[in-house]
């Protein structure tokens, strides 16, 4: 599977990252790195701290304490919209989409922070917008050929089954063309089929693209088969890191898993 | 009369000097229709053949074609064509142990595939397919890092392909010059419903002379457009696009992917459309369902307008003279609300020609078709005959017919009934097959088709069933129980039908009704009922069924070679037939011996004089217990009509 996929250097370490909202620890001292071209598995019971570990990387949340470093920049705050720019994007876990417009404007809007053009330009629709739309439509088009979605390409969302969604969002976010892809339980409440064309996808994004993923999934199967590197937290803690065989066998992991009195 | 062009090689040239820069070509790619002209297919082809001679390919090398309808799959049946080869397309749902058969079967060394999906197949294959070398992918997704030395890139084709041409600028018209028009042209494989499936050789001639027959029939222009969506590896695909194109220089139109057809379809608006009956069962199905959820006043208006067309339009569309200038100027309007906005939503509002055929199409469905004002045609043949045996021309359509036979066939009805046929389009033979040969062209040279038929009054001809499957009532006429089984089904109410007769004095049936059919028609009645069995004893549903079996038995006098087969008494089953129960085939299809000797007691009942029988029956249920059903049916006299009449008095 990884034959000619090669694992570079860190390109996003997270360094003693403890983040509370009131007495609520969500996370505590985590610190792990996530490496160009990897895949990269956050796992863990509810209420680990996963979710808040994603928003803390693309900056939704700002940790009290610890760093962390996105292509060797090292932050603490930083919002949403620049985490974007650096070449972060991210798919959620309840779909986050404009349910009224249909897939291609969807992805379009993944496209937003490439465009040049400002809002007059744009309402005329002429010379350099105009240019600048063709190009945006070009990128857009190999994303929903990529993700095999041309069929649903002029539906609004609002109409489509919950495992097109999912697909939409990942275009969406692929559209941004970003370093990091940020996968918040991409295969929830998807049928084993969708499942497997979803694995298929990010594997294929990761492969041709050259994308790093981080990927927050309960599947355990899906986890193992897809991820280079696992990271478990449990309440807010990192309890293992590893391949995804040495998370397997883990003690610490099973006790989290199968629960043990604490 | 100049020399006209004698193989499909010869004929891509000819039309690329004829018309270099009309569209021959078009796909969908990222959003876009991309077009190609004569002069860049033929030059695209060149390219590929040269790559192909670059890799060994030589003169009767058979090259595998597999995947969906791609203009670089079209171009690669060029190019192997062009070198004297013989392209196979197959089947691209095919799982790989079949593919492996032909593979086998067709000796065949080289391949051209359309993606991932396909390479994975053949690579499977391989151990079993030694002869296979090379195969050729279009899609290079998810093929990075396959090492396999079979392997090549289409780019990387073409590329070899280029430095080949250079070297040996005249090596292409020279092959060119070598192709004969008794070559083989291509090898089709038939699906085959018994046994492995055998390769139809057909040459460029046959193929040839049957499109240009096709092409003056219905007129075919450069200016028509047709959009190939049905498989490549289907005779039909390579007749009516491939070999057509070559004659009249249309252009094909290749959909984005299988799922985005309707779409496609809406873009391009082809003026010539092949469908089989399912294809346009589904498209009416989803306009169906689409008018309901529409507001009150579209369905209004849709239902209204329809019931012109229903009316008048047929008869519009033929031109019938009598047509009052009301109904005219109804119809007119409707146009304008209603057929013209719905045929473009369907893609169909240029449509010139459209045909359908491999199985018999519902009344219904073919008269929706006809009434907003698609000249909807039957055909008949097989991939045997090029298919091209009998043809609606247009303005001279029965829905119960195939039409006459084209010109240039021979059609025959052996004394068994059977369909033979002798036409220029006849296969050469079946790929190292000579018995199969043997056996499907007798000496006359005439192929037995297996299909039972004959010719009505217009010199229609008229196919009703599988030759074997066709027997003789205890007169000696004609019983053929799947064409009156069809024509029961043809009714929303019926589902099932079984007819018995085979050495019988008479025609008897079984019926299963079809509970959400009659169902809802009992509801809209306010008749309350339990199920299948409560509803199948009711009298209002057996007078029902009646009237069907009535309506059907009227059409049938019509018909001198079967209105002695018109259904004289029948009985609606208590339990719905079920594959479950060794009833039906797992595809659906009535087993009519089986379901003989099951009900015995029934069809003796059907024969005498009785009034009524008691039955049992063993039935499983889904979870797989099984018990016992019973019921007292009632066996219901159906009205005949006209020729049996007659005959009674005789």
């Amino acid at each position: 599977m990884t034959a000619g996929r090669k694992i570079g250097r860190p390109i996003l370490e997270i360094d003693g990252v403890s983040l509370a909202f009131g007495g609520v620890v969500a996370l505590q001292g985590v610190s792990f790195d996530v490496r160009e071209h990897e895949i990269r598995a956050i796992i863990g019971p509810n209420g680990a701290g996963k979710s808040s570990m994603l928003n803390v990387i693309n900056g939704v949340y700002h940790p009290q304490q610890g760093t962390v470093a996105f292509k060797g920049r090292r932050r603490r705050n930083v919002d949403p919209h620049e985490a974007a720019q650096q070449g972060i994007a991210r798919t959620f876990q309840n779909i986050a989409l404009f349910r009224g417009m249909t897939v291609l404007d969807n992805i379009m809007t993944g496209r937003n922070l490439k465009m040049k053009s400002n809002f007059l330009q744009q309402a005329v629709y002429w010379g350099a917008a105009k240019r600048e739309e063709l190009e945006h439509r070009a990128k857009v088009e190999a994303v929903i050929d990529f993700l095999e979605i041309q069929h649903i390409r002029k539906t609004p969302v609002g109409r489509l089954p919950y495992g097109l969604q999912k697909r939409v969002e990942l275009a969406r976010a692929l559209a941004a063309e970003p370093e990091l892809l940020l996968l918040d339980e991409p295969m929830a409440g998807m049928n084993l089929e969708e499942k497997q064309d979803m694995s298929r996808f990010v594997l294929d994004v990761n492969d041709q693209m050259g994308t790093s993923i981080v990927l927050i999934e309960h599947d355990m199967s899906v986890v193992m088969d897809l991820s280079d590197r696992v990271v478990v937290l449990d309440y807010g803690r990192k309890i293992a890191d590893g391949t995804p065989d040495e998370v397997r066998n883990n003690r610490g992991v099973i006790d989290a898993y199968l629960g043990v009195a604490h | 009369m100049t020399e006209q062009p004698d193989t499909f090689p010869r004929l891509l040239l000819h039309q690329a000097r004829l018309r270099p820069a009309r569209p021959a070509f078009r796909e969908k790619d990222l959003g876009i229709w991309k077009t190609w002209s004569w002069a860049q297919v033929a030059d695209e082809v060149r390219i590929l053949a040269c790559g192909l001679a670059a890799q060994g390919f030589e003169r009767g090398d058979r090259l595998a074609v597999i995947g969906d309808n791609r203009p670089r799959l079209y171009w690669a049946m060029m190019a192997a064509q062009a070198l004297g080869g013989v392209p196979v397309p197959l089947y691209q749902d095919a799982v790989a142990a079949e593919m492996a058969f032909v593979l086998q079967d067709a000796d065949i060394g080289f391949a051209v595939v359309e993606d991932q999906e396909q390479v994975d197949k053949l690579l499977e294959v391989l151990p079993q397919c030694p002869r296979l070398k090379r195969i050729c992918f279009d899609d290079p997704r998810g093929l990075r890092h396959y090492g396999q030395a079979e392997l090549t890139a289409f780019e990387d084709l073409q590329a070899a392909g280029r430095g080949f041409a250079q070297h040996n600028p005249d090596f292409f018209a020279d092959e060119l010059g070598k192709g004969r028009p008794s070559d083989v042209a291509v090898i089709l494989y038939t699906s085959g419903t018994t046994g492995q499936p055998k390769g139809v050789s057909q040459t460029h001639a046959a193929m040839i002379q049957t499109a240009r027959v096709l092409v003056a029939f219905d007129g075919f222009v450069e200016a028509d457009e047709i959009l190939c969506y049905l498989p490549m590896a289907w005779v039909g695909d390579f007749l009516y696009s491939y070999a057509q194109m070559h004659i009249a220089g249309f252009c094909l139109n290749c959909p984005e992917s299988p799922d985005t057809v309707m779409t496609d379809l809406r873009e391009i608006g082809p003026t010539y459309y092949f469908g089989p009956p399912r294809v346009y069962e589904s498209i009416l199905t989803q306009v169906m369902i689409r008018i309901e959820d529409a507001g009150w006043l579209k369905r209004r208006l849709f239902h209204a307008f329809m019931a012109v067309a229903k009316r008048v339009g047929i008869g519009i569309l033929e031109g019938k003279p009598g047509i009052p200038l009301r109904d005219r100027l109804l119809y007119r309007l409707g146009e304008i609300l209603v057929y013209g906005p719905l045929k473009n939503v369907l893609g169909m509002s240029r449509i010139r020609v459209a045909y359908t055929g491999g199985e018999a199409i519902g009344p219904d469905l073919f008269d929706f078709y006809r009434s907003i004002g698609i000249n909807l045609k039957q055909l008949y043949g097989m991939t045997e005959t090029c298919v091209t045996v009998c043809m609606h021309a247009s303005g001279d359509v029965k829905l119960e017919t195939v039409g006459p036979p084209m010109p240039g066939v021979e059609v025959r009805i052996a004394d068994t009934g059977e369909v033979l046929v002798r036409s220029p389009g006849l296969m050469k033979e079946y790929h190292k097959r000579p018995d199969a040969t043997r056996e499907a062209i007798d000496a006359q040279g005439f192929f037995h088709t297996g299909d039972a038929g004959y010719f009505d009054s217009g010199g229609h001809l008229k196919i009703i069933d599988r030759a074997k499957d066709v027997g003789k009532l205890a007169d000696g006429t004609l019983f053929a129980p799947k064409y009156l089984e069809n024509k029961l089904k043809f009714f929303p109410y019926v589902k099932e039908a079984v007819c018995f007769g085979q050495g019988r004095d008479k025609v008897c049936a079984f019926i299963n009704i079809d509970t959400a059919a009659i169902g809802n028609w009992a509801e809209r009645r306010n008749l309350p009922y339990t199920g299948y069995a409560d509803l199948a004893s009711q009298p209002a549903v057996l007078d029902l069924i009646r009237e069907c079996v009535e309506k059907a038995n009227g059409d049938l006098a019509q018909d001198s070679t079967l209105a002695n087969s018109q259904i004289r008494r029948f009985l609606v089953l208590h339990k719905e037939l079920e594959a479950d129960d060794g009833e039906l085939t797992r595809t659906r299809k009535v087993r009519r011996r089986h379901i003989a000797d099951k009900y015995a007691v029934l069809i003796d009942a059907l024969y005498s004089d009785k009034t009524s029988c008691y039955v049992e029956t063993q039935m499983r249920f889904e979870d797989g217990r099984s018990g016992t059903v019973s019921a007292d049916l009632q066996i219901v006299e159906a009205k005949t009509f006209g020729a049996a009449a007659a005959r009674k008095a005789a």
